[in-house]
């Protein structure tokens, strides 16, 4: 069954990002990247997302929303943490409000760097993802 | 007599395995009229777009998702939603009676409304609400194209209508363009695609299909293809001497529908209800009407 692989359905969300990693994730479905070619849609709806994309790190207020979205998407699910801030917290780490990198409220798997992250990096990120999706699915059936 | 029976026993095999084709064929239709659909909406907008068999891929992925149910009901509705949808095709395909076809299918949206009702999710809710006003507005169309159907050929019987020598086309075109008018909001399409869609970003987030999260997404899936295939079917009934016409037809139509849904953006539901009860009224009835007093 490797139909995960060839329709993951994204979920952005922009947690604290200053919308330079927003932009390229948006260009990344622009016709120039075209990422539906693989199956890959932007959905609004954590229900029907297979992938969890999350701009920018975490503060005070955006944690509950990231746990929310989180807890609501069906298994198997997968988070992608894009950009610098997404990862570490990048130079925001030390702020008062901020908690730091989006591992530090929810389990990451697989981080996309850079400042802007690259659409190509993007791309890359998520289909690293579907190889995770796959090992996720094979572990519940399992269990199941 | 016993001639008869033979003949009957013909036509009987024959609806069966019509019906049979119905169940097996329309989804591989549907899921390829929507694959291809993605790809010329994609090169409208200058893009690649996904491989044709995209919605199969989708439709199989859903199904090893988990199943998010949100109450005991929820998830059988979605079923009954399908089960109906089947049915009316069945009763279409298999020959029957025009208007119970279209009442079946009235039923299955029923369903769906229902199933969004169950979930207490304020923007399902929304969706169903919007979903019943599409209803209000697309049903007395389809109801009235079965009306001009019955006027040209004299007969609601799907099996009956195939065998007339007159093409309803030509009798009752203003019937005809009212039902495409009608067909953006049966297939979902800008700008009357309000109550849900299959672009992403709405302001409704999913409308009606927000709680629906795997296997019962995939039901909703399915049944969207067998609800294309039977409007598509009933598009053909306007040619229905011509076979290669009908079908050359139906799928011009789909494209036209494809090329409104990527010039037009979402109106609102006032003007939705209100054009397209002008259009059913000035356009099917009048057309009704001249075909009175002409006699045909």
């Amino acid at each position: 069954m490797g139909f995960l692989k060839k329709s993951p359905w994204v979920l952005h969300y922009d947690g604290s990002s200053c919308n330079g990693c927003d932009i390229e994730v948006l260009a990344a479905l622009m016709p120039k990247y075209d990422v539906e070619r693989f199956g890959i849609i932007n959905t609004g709806n954590p229900k029907h997302a297979d992938v969890f994309l999350i701009t920018g790190s975490v503060n005070t207020q955006n944690v509950d929303v990231i746990k929310n979205i989180y807890n609501q998407m069906g298994e198997p699910k997968v988070v992608v943490a894009v950009g610098a801030c997404a990862c570490t917290g990048h130079f925001f780490a030390e702020c008062y409000n901020t908690l730091g990198g989006i591992d530090k409220v929810i389990p990451v798997d697989v981080y996309a760097p850079g400042c802007a992250a690259r659409p190509e990096v993007i791309i890359d990120a998520v289909v690293k993802g579907l190889g995770v999706l796959e090992e996720k699915l094979t572990k519940l059936r399992k269990k199941a | 007599m016993l001639v008869d029976i033979n003949v009957f026993h013909g036509e009987l095999i024959m609806e069966i395995l019509s019906i049979i084709l119905y169940i097996v064929l329309a989804p591989v239709a549907g899921g390829i009229i929507a694959g291809a659909d993605r790809i010329i909406t994609a090169r409208m907008q200058s893009r690649v777009g996904p491989p044709v068999l995209q919605p199969f891929y989708d439709v199989l992925k859903l199904f090893s998702k988990q199943n998010l149910v949100v109450n005991r009901f929820h998830g059988d509705y979605v079923i009954c939603f399908l089960v109906f949808t089947i049915l009316s095709g069945c009763i279409f395909f298999g020959g029957g009676n025009l208007l119970l076809a279209i009442f079946a299918l009235i039923v299955a949206n029923v369903f769906i409304v229902l199933a969004a009702y169950s979930t207490n999710s304020p923007y399902t809710l929304i969706g169903a609400e919007r979903e019943l006003l599409q209803m209000l507005a697309a049903e007395p169309m389809l109801l009235l194209s079965a009306v001009a159907l019955f006027n040209v050929t004299g007969t609601f019987d799907i099996s009956e209508m195939l065998k007339t020598t007159r093409t309803p086309f030509l009798y009752v075109p203003g019937v005809f363009l009212a039902l495409t008018y009608v067909l953006t909001i049966k297939l979902r399409k800008s700008p009357f695609d309000l109550s849900t869609s299959h672009h992403a970003h709405q302001e409704l987030v999913k409308g009606l299909t927000t709680e629906f999260a795997g296997p019962s997404l995939a039901y909703f899936e399915m049944a969207h293809w067998y609800e294309t295939i039977f409007m598509l079917g009933l598009v053909y009934l306007f040619f229905a001497n011509m076979p290669i016409v009908g079908v050359l037809v139906a799928l011009a139509v789909y494209f036209v529908e494809i090329l409104i849904d990527n010039i037009n953006a979402r109106v609102k539901w006032e003007l939705m209800l209100k054009s397209a009860w002008v259009v059913t009224l000035i356009l099917g009835v009048g057309n009704l009407f001249v075909l009175y007093f002409l006699s045909l």
